[in-house]
């Protein structure tokens, strides 16, 4: 190794939405990055390590797409407060990388103009080079640097084409002066868009050396996918193979992970001599942690067919023809994606509503995403489902299970869209924001940029596995096994334990909606995360069964003790309770204070008590 | 209104035919609301700039898709009707 660098020159890759950024970062990086969040606000950010050819280490920061310095969204301030050295807990940037889309200069130019006037070394990235080519352009990049002053790199990032030589041109703009404050007038940027328009579309035809009018494949795409009749039917069709294949799929990797924790928990009990330790580790954490790692191929699945839909740029076809039903409840169809999301888990669906620049869509959209079925949802639906409902054939290739489960999906879709309507007519009452997005063109998916996107989303699954599930599993254990019952007594374990005590508080309130005591003990743990319900029954039913015989699948018991009027209440209370403590803090970030989550905490409770509990009465009144 | 010599007769971009291209003549942009209008420049709309419609989401009241420049923009139909448009032959 050198001697020791005081402090990495620090690079900012800067662009347009939809220039290919996120490609070129990681065409550049490779997987030495890290996801973080700026402090006070949940905007990503994503930084890398690269070494130059003279061999010196740079950090890189990728920033979010914006199209001037001027924000409109939380996003953009970031890129806008980032490259401007106002934005706390970074310095100013050493050199800027400006991405822009060699299609597209035009309009990639104008912010490209602004970004090069603040006086921070820029070099420029003329992306999607090849793609600009088979449309018929021909560029100059030697003219184009020229007209700009600054040097002009022609890239592929997914290719991985023309790094090199961008990594070179940084070595001989970075670190001259080393990090330096942006002196007064040093930075005059023009702020008039009309003007800097003129002046990027007079640098872009000077550049152009022909053109030549391509029908481009995009174009035929759309033709279809946009196509009043056919669009829909096509977006209806992947929606249906994406679930479709999310609960098929996973099957054989999730029975695999299954299999191995119950041999995990076979071997410890064991190796380990039987005692309280042992109980904690089997019973307490290898059952509560399996539980719910057995889930994580379907959210895989399902974050898979995202990524893919989004960096083709089906997405934004999504979002335009749901658009029209979006906007008959006051939302755009870019509420489309992060609801999407939403499937998988709220919390990276919350996160997505960034780029909805209307705050009241936006809030909107945060307050109606955790009606959308989560993944979280499904063991809970599964276990209970699987229990109490009959698996016949109500119609061909339909049956009973699949129904009910079908109905809880479009219950919570329902809902939501009720709750929009309301909400937008009362708490965030405003003029539509209206719809406005550019359609970028098809491209094949980068597979290592797929990867690495699902792998950031397991690490964050498995941490919260690893870290709030186990905690809350662990001490849910404890708290159902103290303190002892006296042995003889003819109160159960669980009754007499703290848990128990806790559990007959709650039921006095959720005892008019037909929630039994186990249900009451499973409701307090289930609020760190929906699925420790599952492992919390399990527990509940571990630790009663006094004698071998009792113990069986918790299906069977449930069978025993659960009427069928409860078990409907309790699947209808978790279409709608917020049970879930990641999505009230994300929540809490997104909005900058308790008062909505507070909110949104509360109106889904009572959704979710007048729902289980009409679901009750009416189950009980035709006599189910 | 004493309209210039205004030769082809200007219509409205929402009222383009599909696969039609014309030249934006003038925006009003006092239709449009303030983060509207910023995002519509953003986007490249401009006068003297070339557009083309390109997709029609739903029959009724979806939004519209147009070529701008090189770009292909999603716009909803009152934004379309606040752009005068030269129709290309």
């Amino acid at each position: 190794m050198d001697a020791p660098v005081s402090v990495a020159p620090l690079i900012a890759l800067v662009g347009n939405p939809n220039a290919g950024k996120s490609a070129l970062f990681n065409a550049m990086t490779g997987a030495r990055q890290k996801v973080g969040n700026y402090p006070g606000v949940t905007v990503e950010r994503h930084v890398g390590r690269t070494s130059l050819p003279d061999g010196r280490q740079v950090e890189l920061i990728d920033l979010p797409g914006a199209y001037s310095l001027d924000p409109s969204s939380p996003d953009e301030r970031v890129t806008r407060d980032v490259v401007l050295g106002r934005q706390q807990g970074e310095r100013l940037p050493d050199a800027i990388v400006v991405v822009i889309d060699a299609a597209n200069l035009d309009n990639h130019l104008r912010f490209a103009l602004q970004l090069i006037a603040l006086g921070t070394p820029v070099v420029i990235a003329l992306n999607m080079f090849d793609l600009a080519e088979r449309d018929g352009l021909k560029l100059d990049p030697e003219r184009l640097a020229a007209e700009l002053g600054v040097p002009v790199v022609p890239t592929v990032a997914v290719r991985r084409r023309g790094i090199d030589e961008l990594k070179a041109r940084l070595g001989e703009v970075v670190g001259i002066g080393g990090a330096r404050a942006l002196r007064a007038g040093d930075g005059h940027v023009e702020e008039d868009i009309a003007v800097l328009q003129r002046r990027a579309r007079a640098i872009a035809t000077h550049a152009t050396l022909s053109e030549t009018a391509v029908r481009r494949w995009t174009h035929r795409l759309d033709a279809v996918a946009l196509h009043p009749v056919a669009g829909p039917i096509l977006l209806l069709a992947l929606l249906f193979v994406m679930f479709q294949a999310v609960f098929t799929w996973a099957t054989v990797p999730a029975d695999a992970i299954d299999a191995g924790f119950t041999a995990l928990g076979g071997w410890v009990s064991e190796v380990m001599p039987d005692g309280f330790l042992r109980s904690l580790i089997t019973d307490g954490l290898i059952a509560g942690v399996g539980a719910v790692l057995v889930f994580l191929p379907q959210i895989l699945i399902l974050f898979l067919f995202i990524l893919v839909l989004e960096s083709t740029g089906y997405m934004v076809r999504a979002a335009f023809l749901m658009d029209r039903l979006m906007a008959s409840v006051g939302l755009s169809g870019r509420a489309f994606i992060p609801l999407l999301s939403s499937f998988a888990c709220a919390v990276p669906g919350i996160m997505a509503t960034r780029t909805i620049d209307d705050e009241k869509d936006r809030l909107t959209t945060i307050l109606i995403a955790p009606l959308m079925t989560c993944s979280a949802r499904w063991p809970v639906y599964t276990l209970i489902i699987g229990a109490m409902i009959p698996d016949t054939q109500v119609l061909p290739f339909v049956r009973l299970q699949g129904l009910v489960m079908f109905g809880l999906l479009i219950t919570g879709v329902l809902g939501a869209y009720g709750v929009a309507l309301v909400l937008r007519r009362t708490v965030t009452r405003g003029e539509s924001s209206g719809f406005m997005m550019e359609m970028p063109k098809y491209q094949w998916p980068s597979v290592r940029d797929v990867v690495l996107g699902l792998w950031q989303r397991a690490v964050i699954f498995l941490k919260r596995a690893g870290t709030i599930i186990a905690a809350t599993t662990v001490v849910l254990w404890l708290l159902l096994s103290f303190p002892k019952a006296p042995i003889g007594s003819d109160v159960s374990q669980v009754d007499y334990s703290i848990a128990g005590r806790i559990g007959h508080g709650i039921e006095y309130v959720v005892k008019p909606i037909g929630f039994n005591r186990d249900i009451s003990l499973a409701l307090l743990p289930a609020m760190a995360a929906r699925e420790v319900a599952v492992a919390a029954i399990g527990t509940v039913y571990a630790i009663d069964g006094t004698d071998a015989a009792n113990e069986g699948r918790i299906q069977d018991r449930l069978k025993d003790r659960w009427s069928l009027p409860t078990a409907l209440a309790f699947l209808m209370w978790f279409v709608f309770a917020p049970q879930c403590i990641s999505t009230i803090a994300v929540t809490r970030r997104e909005t900058n204070g308790w008062k909505w989550p507070a909110f949104m905490v509360g109106y889904l409770f009572a959704l979710a008590y007048i729902a289980a509990g009409a679901t009750y009465w009416i189950a009980t009144a035709i006599g189910l | 209104m004493n309209a210039p010599t205004a030769f082809p007769p200007l219509i409205r971009l929402g009222q383009l035919p599909r696969k039609t291209r014309g030249v934006v003549a003038a925006v009003d942009w006092d239709m449009l609301s303030v983060p509207e209008a910023r995002r519509l420049r953003e986007l490249g709309l401009d006068e003297g700039v070339e557009v083309e419609m390109m997709h029609r989401a739903t029959l009724g009241s979806g939004p519209i898709a147009c070529r701008i420049g090189r770009m292909t923009v999603a716009l909803r139909r009152h934004v379309g009707q606040a752009i005068h448009v030269a129709p290309a032959n």
